[in-house]
């Protein structure tokens, strides 16, 4: 990728300084671009049960959830969704670190986490609801073991850190992990994350996806430094992973959970990767990013460098990639049909659950806008009604 | 019955609190071994635990919301502000998240979290010390505001604030910390007056005075006054700041015709106004006058040496009483 040396203002950077994302000896990496299986003397034992039908199932599941994103992209240019956050690229983050989870553990993520959401099992038609413009949020959160994603960036670090402090009290060996891209690193509420996971050592997972833009800021505007380093300065421990590789992310993933099971605390794991398509179907890539930066990234493709891989090994047979391709349509099918027969909610449904015990204020106004509706004859009909002024 | 100070009162209920439920948690900052810097929670890191009791490191946002966290799994958590100039930093957690996340998850995550704030001036601090942020709150929908007027209501209401499901901010009139009166500590909190309830402290005639937190004092020492001079005030304790309890103010506007409100907070905006346009809307044919503010000014709160021309004092109230009578008073003769 491209080392620009111009800082913001136009500041020259310090000789010293690296590019936060670039590659470098530092980076864990288990399947190179090309899709070779490069040994790692510490990094092997955290997969070495992951054998063939294992590989093509991590294979499935971000063929899937690539599918899963492009039909929800088609939802959204369809009018179906007002909105979509595509993950097109972060594959192998969300399901070498999904996957490594137990269903006990529980997770804080943002709105682009839809690939861990499938992970957790995830009904598809709740995926979407938000997006739809039904609901706040999609899922019953302990249905799933996962948070309803946050939008205000960095905000669910500290909801993580917390419910970890929450299983420290309790005596048990769940963990907490939290997702977060690498503009929640300038986020307040990341770095007081850090300061109380690692004051109570609490068994919290940092799992930041650097994806290289944060909208339109490029991550060399939000550091100087790799991310993984300013763990570092908090007492964390943390791990540079290619975010592209589906194994080194799951090595990664399983060497953090096991640390914060055994009482050692949170880890950072920085997965460098890349958001290859835009921040949101709202956005408009081509104004800030330029195109050779893309291709490069298109070459290190997390899907297709597992099937590389499992092309090395002779089993990328015709029969796995129809019945891989037969799972994807199938999950995308079921999922546009969730969508598009998703109810409508009703007008009053807006007052529920703001609290959880009756408010006389919210009563009277729930009371007054329903004799209003009511004046219309039929509830249904006023807002139709009203839509139509 | 027991004298106990405004403080001690909150350690008792939170002291109660602590021993009927095991996911009540405390955390905050300096609440361990000091015992806040008020006191407050005085004794309970050493009875309870640091686990039970946690001091934390000094961040606000971290503080609110790690609390979000421990209410998702399942905790009680009772959250300190040190002064309500410091709840800023963790105005995103409380009003995007703490208000917001039964909403979002449709009834799925509760959020019984209390957020204690010591607030209001008259204690001579320097500037962050001394304010009323109530309204900020107040305009969420999803928190619960309540504050206390005496010791026995402070004893109670936080009990039941943290009894409640719904995320309560509970103001501490920190002028009044170390008033003392009587206390039944054996009262449950739940056979108590609920603490979205207004309580007439006052049966009066000529003038429904509306107060809440530490004017309620200044209230009743201007009704006495009042009365003195032959003029029958009706004093309420709003107690609840959101949800307010409109029905006792409504009763005794029906009653007396005239309505004064008066806080410590900025008027622009302030609960103040709420309470008058809403009784305004509701009493229009029983009122004898416009509704009166007698409030804090549209300014940054001043150094100490002023700060008694800021808040409402009984003087100020009286001259809001004479106004709302139609007796001469410092505005007569003024038009609009």
């Amino acid at each position: 990728m491209s080392t620009d040396e111009t800082g913001p203002g136009g500041a020259k950077t310090p000789e010293s300084a690296k590019t936060p994302g670039e590659a470098g000896p530092d980076l864990l990496q288990l399947i190179t671009p090309s899709g070779e299986r490069i040994s790692h003397p510490e990094f092997d034992f955290w997969v070495r049960d992951i054998a063939d039908d294992q590989l093509c199932s991590l294979f499935e599941d971000m063929t899937v959830i690539r599918r899963i994103d492009v039909e929800a992209t088609a939802l959204q240019r369809q009018g179906e969704l007002a909105l979509w956050p595509p993950l097109l690229g972060q594959e192998a983050a969300q399901i070498g670190s999904g996957r490594a989870l137990r269903a006990d553990d529980f997770v804080f993520s943002s709105y682009r986490e839809n690939g861990v959401a499938y992970c957790r099992g995830v009904d598809l038609t709740d995926l979407l609801r938000v997006w739809r413009g039904n609901a706040s949020g999609g899922w019953d959160p302990y249905s799933i073991n996962m948070a309803t994603p946050q939008i205000i960036i960095g905000a669910q670090t500290l909801h993580a850190t917390g419910y970890a402090m929450g299983i420290q009290n309790d005596g048990a060996d769940a963990v907490a992990v939290t997702y977060f891209g690498d503009g929640a690193t300038s986020e307040g509420d990341l770095n007081e994350a850090m300061v109380f996971a690692a004051s109570f050592q609490a068994p919290v997972v940092f799992f930041c996806t650097n994806n290289h833009w944060a909208i339109s800021e490029p991550v060399r505007l939000q550091s100087h430094i790799q991310l993984a380093d300013r763990a570092t300065g908090f007492g964390i421990p943390s791990l540079r992973v290619d975010g592209n590789d589906v194994l080194a992310v799951m090595a990664a993933t399983r060497l953090a959970l096991d640390r914060a099971r055994r009482g050692g605390g949170p880890t950072f794991i920085e997965a460098v990767s890349y958001r290859m398509g835009p921040h949101t179907t709202a956005d408009d890539p081509t104004r800030y990013r330029d195109a050779n930066e893309l291709e490069d990234w298109a070459a290190k493709d997390p899907i297709s460098r597992l099937a590389g891989l499992l092309d090395r090994k002779g089993i990328l047979t015709a029969e796995l990639q129809q019945q891989v391709k037969d799972k994807a349509d199938a999950v995308a099918s079921e999922m546009r049909r969730g969508c598009t027969t998703m109810p409508d909610p009703q007008p009053m449904d807006i007052f529920k659950h703001v609290y959880s015990t009756p408010n006389s204020w919210l009563e009277r106004q729930q009371d007054h806008y329903a004799r209003y509706l009511a004046s219309f004859g039929d509830p249904d009909g006023a807002v139709s009604k009203e839509g139509a002024r | 019955m027991t004298q106990l100070t405004f403080a001690r009162a909150i350690n008792a209920g939170l002291r109660k609190s602590l021993e009927n439920d095991s996911k009540v948690v405390l955390l905050g900052e300096d609440i361990g071994a000091l015992g806040g810097v008020f006191r407050v929670t005085d004794g309970l890191q050493k009875d309870f635990g640091k686990h039970r009791v946690v001091d934390t490191p000094l961040a606000e946002s971290a503080i609110v919301g790690t609390a979000v966290g421990l209410a998702y799994r399942g905790y009680r958590p009772v959250v300190e502000i040190q002064f309500d100039g410091f709840i800023y930093p963790a105005f995103d957690q409380i009003v995007s998240q703490v208000a917001k996340l039964h909403y979002r998850t449709r009834g799925a995550v509760r959020m019984p979290i209390t957020i204690r704030v010591p607030f209001g001036g008259g204690i001579g601090s320097p500037e962050h010390h001394s304010e009323s942020p109530e309204a900020y709150f107040t305009h969420t929908s999803g928190l619960r505001v309540v504050t206390v007027a005496n010791p026995q209501d402070a004893y109670t209401v936080i009990q039941q604030a943290i009894a409640c499901d719904d995320p309560v901010l509970y103001f501490e009139p920190k002028r009044r910390y170390h008033d003392k009166g009587e206390v039944d500590e054996s009262m449950d909190p739940r056979s108590a007056l609920p603490m979205d309830k207004a309580r007439v402290l006052t049966d009066g005639s000529d003038v429904t005075l509306v107060a809440y937190g530490p004017l309620v004092k200044t209230a009743l020492d201007a009704a006495s006054a009042a009365a003195d001079e032959g003029i029958s005030i009706e004093v309420i304790d709003l107690r609840s700041l959101a949800p307010v309890d409109y029905e006792p103010v409504v009763a005794s506007v029906r009653k007396t015709g005239r309505l004064v409100v008066t806080h410590e907070a900025a008027q622009s905006g302030g609960l103040g106004a709420e309470v008058a346009a809403s009784i305004t809307e509701r009493c229009f044919y029983h009122l004898e006058s416009a509704p009166v503010r007698v409030t804090g000014f549209d300014i940054p709160y001043p150094y100490s040496k002023l700060e008694m021309h800021h808040l409402p004092g009984l003087d100020r109230i009286l001259d809001g009483v004479d106004r709302a009578l139609g007796r001469p008073n410092s505005l007569s003769g003024l038009e609009g």
